[in-house]
């Protein structure tokens, strides 16, 4: 720790940077958006999460403590401090979901994929987790994948047709 | 002020408009059951085992975030509270580890005696202790969140009083916890190592690391000579775990059980507070006159120098290169010392009696070395001597008084003074007044600089150079300070800082339960400490002209300059974004 030399940096490159800089100015500066500005940044990460490096980045930028950035990150389901993956499989775990058999439906993308919540395939390209509603009721079971959702999974085989629609 | 008039429990009571239900309760001798609730912090309620029956209200109310109103009638006893009370207990043990007998707070634990005040041995509930990894890869703390109760006071202390923020509450639901960001171990945060969250810590969820072992291991091997020196602020706070009256002087006492433990040698922090005071002293007459970098900020508290190196590493210059009084002990005592007595450096073990848990850190610098050997080999808080002379089985109250030995057992007023916020600036301005002016002061006591606002301004004319000084306690405060630096609009020219709320006698290893008002108490016992010492001024400690003459020379000389000063560098803790920001 007595280390003079700074970091290097994996993930944050000058163009990724750039980019979170972009998004910042679009909300200005504002930490009371701080939950949509890290959606944002999200976004353009690949893996789909914020690691220490961009939090850390942000925090400089917006002049808000790394610790208070990552309570935010961590308190809410749509953010992530840990590697995903190419897509992430949101599955809904609200109580319409659960009466319509979303336990089904993960069995079914767990024996697809091979994974379990909080897991992601070994190519890196599926994540499965469980979230809290996003308001699918009415064609539930669902899930939702990189925002888009999909709904009235009741079979293996409607599971497998949305899964195959993200190679 | 408006008064309002409320029963609790039936007992008339009156408090000014504005008082919790619990503060009220406290001034009739009603202890309602409290635990994220502290007496110097920001209202919380979130622990919610501090709930009572309000009439005319169907559910039950909590007390620590609920203001009187006129008229208000308050039950805190009723089944209903009770039942509540218990059942929060039970869930707040079911996630909390039970190995009560390993824990450093058994016996000193707000939870334990919670549980033994509503008769809860075991809940019946199935334990779940969802933790975190130990966090003890740091030389100060330990943390260990298998014992978190999630109160939030640590989280308190860091962000609000210090505004360190390497603590944070994270996650929600089940997975809630309290953590440094991405779950870091400590080092790799900014913490500081104050220790101020493990003073707040209700249980031993932060604690200290405890190196008592090390030192009974020390003390029990016949080859090793092992001194100790006693900081400025333990006598007045080590009473506390003996259950003395807060703020009693027990100097004499502590020497005597210092004695009894075994250790060889008795010396005297204040004395190298005092020897501090004429190289920092000297330091600043030389920037002043030289053109140096102002303002000069004194270096005497660790916490704050991690604090400098971690955020503002720009301004290092800023610091005195004057060791602290701890590690310029520990140094003579490698150098000196050693050739005095003739005893090899590597056969002294050096121990340090500190309010601090920053100190432990301090010690295992790896530029705090004499001789090749460390400085200070072991720092103990004031609460592991504490436990030490309990464990020893020493009556510590009605021990006899002794004295320290020499050749550090003299320290001047102006050294006791270091333990108390604006002590340092006091004694340095004793000083550097005699020294400049070759006149003695017409009054000693610089009161504008002492007291708990927490920052402090004066004034000092030294025949006819205007001095202008600030004293701030807290890092909040000091960061005040700094940000006037870094915008270049500081009018000071000296700045004293101690990391800690109230200076060291507010230290994160002083014994458990320092409030606000205890800490006012301590100070005023600094105080007496210095009105009652035939010498207060460093400059005429007698033990500290004689080490000038046979050892160091002169202030800032060549040995001085080897030994007694040092040099700071970045933590290397932050990213460096310059080249993205471009």
């Amino acid at each position: 720790m007595n280390s003079t030399e700074t970091k290097g940096f994996g993930i944050l490159t000058k163009d990724l940077a750039t980019k979170i800089d972009t998004i910042i100015n679009y909300y200005q500066s504002d930490s009371t958006k701080l939950v949509g500005i890290l959606l944002d940044i999200q976004d353009v990460i690949p893996k789909q999460y914020i690691p220490r490096e961009v939090a850390s980045y942000v925090s400089e930028r917006m002049n808000i403590p790394l610790s208070k950035i990552y309570d935010v990150i961590s308190f809410y389901a749509a953010l992530s401090d840990v590697p995903r993956a190419d897509y992430v499989i949101q599955l809904c775990d609200s109580v319409v979901c659960k009466v319509t058999g979303n336990t089904d439906l993960r069995d079914a993308i767990s024996s697809i994929l091979g994974i379990n919540e909080g897991e992601a395939t070994a190519d890196g390209k599926y994540w499965l987790e469980y979230t809290p509603c996003f308001g699918a009721c009415d064609v539930s079971p669902a899930i939702r994948i990189n925002g888009k959702v999909h709904g009235y999974l009741t079979s293996k085989d409607s599971v497998k047709a949305v899964l195959d629609q993200y190679q | 002020m408006k008064m309002i008039n409320i029963k609790i429990d039936n007992i008339d009571v009156t408090v000014p408009e504005g008082t919790t239900i619990l503060e009220a309760a406290k001034k009739v001798n009603v202890n309602i059951p409290h635990l994220c609730y502290h007496p110097d912090q920001a209202i919380k309620a979130n622990c919610r085992i501090c709930v009572v029956d309000v009439a005319g209200s169907k559910k039950l109310t909590p007390s620590c975030s609920s203001y009187v109103f006129e008229g208000m009638e308050v039950q805190t006893n009723t089944k209903k509270v009770r039942d509540m009370q218990k059942g929060i207990l039970e869930l707040i043990l079911a996630n909390h580890d039970q190995d009560c007998l390993k824990c450093l707070r058994n016996g000193n634990c707000e939870l334990q005696s919670l549980c033994q005040r509503f008769n809860i041995s075991k809940t019946n509930l199935e334990d779940t202790v969802d933790a975190l990894p130990l966090d003890n890869t740091n030389p100060s703390l330990v943390r260990d969140s298998a014992k978190c109760i999630k109160c939030n006071r640590c989280v308190e202390a860091c962000q609000k009083g210090q505004e360190v923020y390497a603590l944070t509450h994270s996650h929600r639901s089940v997975h809630y916890n309290i953590t440094p960001a991405y779950e870091a171990p400590l080092e790799q945060t900014f913490c500081v190592f104050c220790g101020q969250c493990s003073a707040v810590c209700p249980v031993g969820a932060i604690v200290e690391k405890d190196d008592t072992a090390k030192v009974w291991d020390a003390i029990h091997d016949p080859k090793k000579h092992v001194v100790v020196q006693v900081a400025p602020a333990v006598r007045v706070a080590l009473g506390d775990v003996f259950n003395l009256p807060k703020g009693s002087i027990v100097t004499g006492k502590m020497v005597s059980a210092l004695r009894r433990l075994g250790f060889d040698k008795i010396f005297d922090t204040n004395f190298t507070a005092d020897l501090t005071i004429l190289e920092e002293g000297n330091e600043l007459i030389k920037r002043v006159t030289q053109g140096g970098t102002l303002p000069m900020i004194t270096s005497c508290s660790p916490g704050w120098i991690n604090f400098v190196e971690g955020r503002y590493d720009h301004l290092l210059d800023h610091l005195s290169t004057c060791k602290s009084p701890q590690q310029m002990f520990g140094a003579l005592s490698k150098s000196y010392y050693s050739d005095i007595t003739g005893i090899d450096p590597a056969d002294i073990y050096t121990v340090s009696i500190m309010p601090c848990t920053a100190k432990k850190f301090e010690a295992q610098r790896p530029e705090m070395k004499t001789n090749g050997v460390q400085e200070v080999d072991v720092v103990l808080t004031t609460r592991e001597l504490g436990r030490m002379i309990q464990s020893a089985g020493i009556d510590f109250i009605d021990l006899e008084e002794g004295q320290f030995d020499n050749p550090f057992g003299i320290g001047t007023g102006a050294g006791a003074i270091f333990g108390a916020t604006g002590g340092v600036m006091e004694a340095a301005l004793r000083t550097a007044y005699e020294v400049i002016t070759g006149k003695a002061l017409p009054d000693l006591n610089f009161t504008e600089v002492r007291g708990l606002e927490g920052i402090k301004e004066s004034t000092i004319d030294i025949d006819g150079l205007e001095l202008k000084v600030a004293v701030a306690h807290g890092l909040g405060n000091a960061k005040k300070l700094l940000k006037q630096i870094e915008k270049g609009e500081s009018p000071y020219a000296f700045i004293e800082v101690m990391a800690c709320p109230g200076g060291c006698i507010g230290g994160g290893g002083q014994p458990i339960k320092s409030t606000m008002d205890v800490k006012a108490q301590r100070i005023d016992a600094i105080y007496q400490i210095d009105e009652n010492l035939p010498l207060r001024k460093s400059h005429t400690n007698p033990e500290v002209i004689e080490l000038y003459e046979k050892f160091l020379g002169e202030p800032l000389g060549h040995k001085s300059h080897e030994l007694l000063h040092t040099h700071y560098k970045s933590r290397g803790m932050k990213y460096n974004f310059k080249e993205l920001m471009e």
